[in-house]
């Protein structure tokens, strides 16, 4: 195959006439298996893979404590707790508050160079600023899906296992958890998929992802075209994988709506 | 069994609850009603402290469960309570809806709170439904279930708050006879109703609340028959 593509090539820079597959062979060989370029891919994916897992770990840590800030405040009996108990809560709530606001205000590109360039400027670990950058983006989102799950619920199922005795960590263990679980999973699947594909983003600080081996490969060959539509298909691979999987999650969850 | 006094309630500074005081005696079957907002559910949630009271005390079963220092999850187990909307955990079974509490309290074990399920479903006629998901269930069932579920706490007291007016007509017997059931074996019940039937057969008391206040009380008969306040003459008017 080799020696094919080494005939193919010099016929194609001698200018001779070459048929399109022919061309498209020399192509296909060099953005994918010359000089093993295919591993780099490879490399690509496992890195997407995992700044995406690191991302979405941060994110929904982050989400999880926002949302929860967030709801305990604005489900707060008027008039109750201590002051200080009121103070604490208020300005946590605040915090979150504008972390959100800010986050959702400004786009994604611009806190990735701000992160990458002006507050880690010193730092070389690319990848791993990118993740952090993806996960505290990621984490605004999440808090507003959880927030919105947690609202979404009927406040008389808490009522309900509150009035059996059961206590406030039960409750929401076994009754508002799963349920809210359930009503944004959708929703935190789409924020996943975001999330995938926005790891493209990290190339603009320098971070080693798909994309970037996508731009290496074709600053060497001036042939742009199939690693670009090579990393598109990879991650649309990826992107349908995760549905599918979703989807599974999803009819499971959905069995005790059966009638 | 539950002592209420100078009971007061507001929502802001809108006065839903005016101090009211009151004693429900151990298996006595008091009936609450009243016109829309008068302030009869908020006077039921306070009685298991789902609406905190903004003055006055409650006693239940010897403690003072209005004091900040009670466990109140202690005592609501002791009180079992049944919703409009029946509440039940949709994402459960009905077996699981009715053993959830009494397991996780450590109440009973796995098994026991099984063999009670069973039992008590049996009791109300439903015991092939145990493994159905509560969207499977018509809403008399449900109600039925949701009563299992309070009862297998083995309350001392149960409250009801309108158990039957989100039901088809059809549905509301069903309910009203394993309530009537459950009177007869000496629970003592406080339900906020507008069967008046079910009030004259099985309230032992009326109240008639309004604006707040209970402004008037007495057995079924003689509230029925001979009401005095004017404002629950035009209630009577309207509902009977
Ligand atoms: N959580 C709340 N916040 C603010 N106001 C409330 C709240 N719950 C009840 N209220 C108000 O308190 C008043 C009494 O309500 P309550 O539900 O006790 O009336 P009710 O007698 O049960 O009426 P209904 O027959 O319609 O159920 C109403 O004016 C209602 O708007
Ligand atoms: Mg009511």
């Amino acid at each position: 195959m080799a020696e094919t593509y080494a005939l193919w090539k010099s016929m194609m820079l001698n200018g001779e006439h070459i048929t399109f597959w022919q061309s498209f062979f020399v192509k296909f060989y060099q953005a994918f298996i010359e000089k093993d370029r295919w591993s780099q891919y490879l490399e690509g994916v496992g890195t997407t893979l995992m700044v995406t897992a690191m991302a979405l770990a941060i994110g929904v840590v982050l989400g999880v404590i926002v949302a929860i800030i967030r709801t305990a405040h604005d489900q707060r009996r008027p008039g109750s707790g201590s002051f200080i108990s009121r103070f604490v809560l208020g300005i946590a709530n605040f915090i979150c508050k504008v972390y959100v606001t800010i986050i959702r205000g400004t786009p994604m590109m611009v806190q990735m160079l701000i992160m990458g360039l002006v507050i880690f400027k010193s730092s070389r670990d690319f990848t791993t600023i990118g993740a952090l950058t993806l996960g505290i983006n990621s984490g605004a989102y999440v808090a507003e899906i959880i927030r919105g799950g947690l609202m979404s619920l009927d406040p008389g199922q808490a009522e309900a296992s509150r009035s059996l005795g059961l206590n406030y960590i039960d409750t929401m263990w076994f009754v508002v958890i799963p349920q809210a679980f359930k009503a944004i999973l959708p929703s935190l699947g789409n924020e996943f998929i975001i999330l995938l594909k926005d790891t493209s983003l990290i190339t603009v600080i320098g971070g080693k992802e798909l994309l970037h081996a996508a731009q290496g490969i074709y600053t060497r060959t001036y042939e742009q075209m199939l690693p670009l539509i090579g990393i598109a298909v990879i991650y649309l691979i990826l992107v349908m994988v995760f549905s599918w999987l979703q989807g599974i999650l999803e009819r499971r969850l959905r069995q005790s709506d059966r009638r | 069994m539950i002592d209420v006094k100078n009971l007061s309630k507001s929502f802001g500074n809108h006065l839903v609850l005016d101090d009211i005081s009151e004693h429900i005696y151990p298996g006595e079957k008091v009936v609450v009603i009243g016109p829309s907002g008068s302030g009869k559910s908020t006077f039921l949630r306070c009685l298991n402290l789902m609406e905190i009271p903004t003055a006055g005390t409650i006693t239940f079963d010897g403690a003072q469960i209005t004091d900040p220092k009670v466990n109140i999850d202690l005592m609501r187990r002791k009180m079992g309570m049944v919703f409009q909307h029946f509440n039940l955990f949709p994402n459960m079974t009905i077996r699981k809806n009715i053993t959830l509490a009494p397991v996780r309290t450590k109440l009973m074990s796995k098994e026991e709170a099984n063999d009670v399920a069973t039992q008590l479903l049996r009791r109300v006629g439903l015991e092939e439904k145990a493994d159905a998901y509560p969207s499977q269930l018509s809403g008399g069932q449900k109600q039925r279930i949701a009563i299992v579920r309070a009862l297998a706490m083995n309350p001392k007291l149960m409250l009801f708050d309108e158990p039957t007016s989100a039901l088809d007509p059809e549905m509301v017997g069903e309910v009203l006879a394993v309530m009537k059931e459950l009177a007869s074996e000496g629970m003592t019940m406080v339900v906020v109703t507008h069967e008046m039937g079910f009030a004259r057969e099985v309230g032992n008391r009326v109240l008639f609340m309004d604006e707040g206040k209970i402004v008037e009380q007495a057995a079924p008969d003689i509230l029925f028959n001979n009401p005095q306040h004017p404002r629950l003459q035009e209630f009577l008017s309207k509902v009977l």
